[in-house]
């Protein structure tokens, strides 16, 4: 695990990986969309709004998902100072709190025909809105320390670290937040080896899942490309206003 | 008196924002890992 950490390593996988992840994910993702849309059947009581499903659970899935990686990848950080953890969390930031605000949207657009009403307090909503300004408080975090120039282990990065793996703490509030309070959110459907579901229902959800985490994988791998890519520029520039002193570089590509 | 909903308006609105975005977040993720990419090859003059 460790041999991955090497950013020269890491580069020549990412190259390979974030188209092949990009295509597979948008034609799994969009044949699944198109199967829920066209193909799956309406819900007996819930009409065509249960078509939501196909985008509101990959969504949910991956805010989740995406806080469980920032966590695993600032304990790496913390832990063992892996170079490329901290670069991995930065990077996973952006899409897991875009994805967080679109299963709250979707959510909304199903709750309004389901329930009467757009919002409501209740334990699973307001925990996962509280995900989306931990996404927020992380990213300004992560922003304040590369202002800093803080780098992996430093300060200000460790704080953004520690955020990190304390806001993981929510996570499985949201899981359980349906089971411990009244919700008019339904219990999970799907748990560990069994569903609830038809598969009907099930098939083009479980694609879509998957369509969408590769199109998350391939975003997060582009952003982890980006951040190595410029870490690279500014220490040669670096080195090119010191006179060509030698000073820590990130290593790519040769 | 119970609204009536034409459900499709709620599943379509649902779908083009969430296919919208996801095409932004990507297109922004590749514009910005480009952009990043030209500008270290600019300072390693290749």
């Amino acid at each position: 695990m460790h041999g991955f950490a090497n950013p020269a390593r890491f580069l020549r996988i990412a190259r390979i990986a974030t188209p092949l992840c990009l295509a597979l994910g948008a034609v799994i993702a969009l044949g699944a969309l198109g199967w829920g849309l066209w193909f799956a059947p309406a819900d007996a009581l819930q009409g065509d709004t249960v078509r939501i499903v196909y985008l509101h659970v990959p969504t949910a899935w991956l805010g989740m998902m995406g806080w469980g990686a920032i966590a695993t990848a600032s304990f790496t950080e913390i832990v063992w100072r892996h170079p490329l953890a901290g670069i991995a969390a930065r990077a996973v930031a952006l899409p897991g709190a875009v994805f967080t605000a679109l299963c709250l949207v979707t959510g909304s657009l199903w709750g309004r025909p389901a329930w009467g009403a757009w919002w409501v307090w209740d334990g699973r909503l307001t925990s996962m809105l509280v995900l989306l300004f931990l996404y927020f408080g992380y990213m300004a975090l992560a922003a304040a320390s590369e202002e800093a120039g803080g780098g992996q282990g430093q300060g200000q990065a460790r704080v953004a670290a520690i955020f990190g793996l304390v806001g993981a703490v929510n996570i499985p509030v949201i899981h359980y937040s349906v089971i411990w309070w009244n919700s008019l959110h339904q219990p999970p459907s799907i748990t560990m080896g069994k569903s609830a579901m038809d598969p009907a229902f099930l098939v083009p959800l479980l694609a879509s899942m998957l369509g969408f985490s590769l199109v998350f994988a391939s975003v997060v791998l582009m952003r982890m490309r980006a951040i190595l890519a410029n870490a690279q520029a500014e220490a040669r520039l670096r080195r090119k206003a010191l006179g060509g002193v030698s000073g820590p570089e990130i290593s790519g590509d040769a | 008196m119970r609204e009536a909903f034409d459900q499709w308006q709620f599943v379509i609105a649902a779908y083009v924002l969430g296919v919208g975005v996801s095409i932004a977040l990507v297109a922004g993720s590749w514009l910005a890992m480009r952009r990043a990419e030209k500008r270290r090859d600019k300072a390693r003059g290749k």
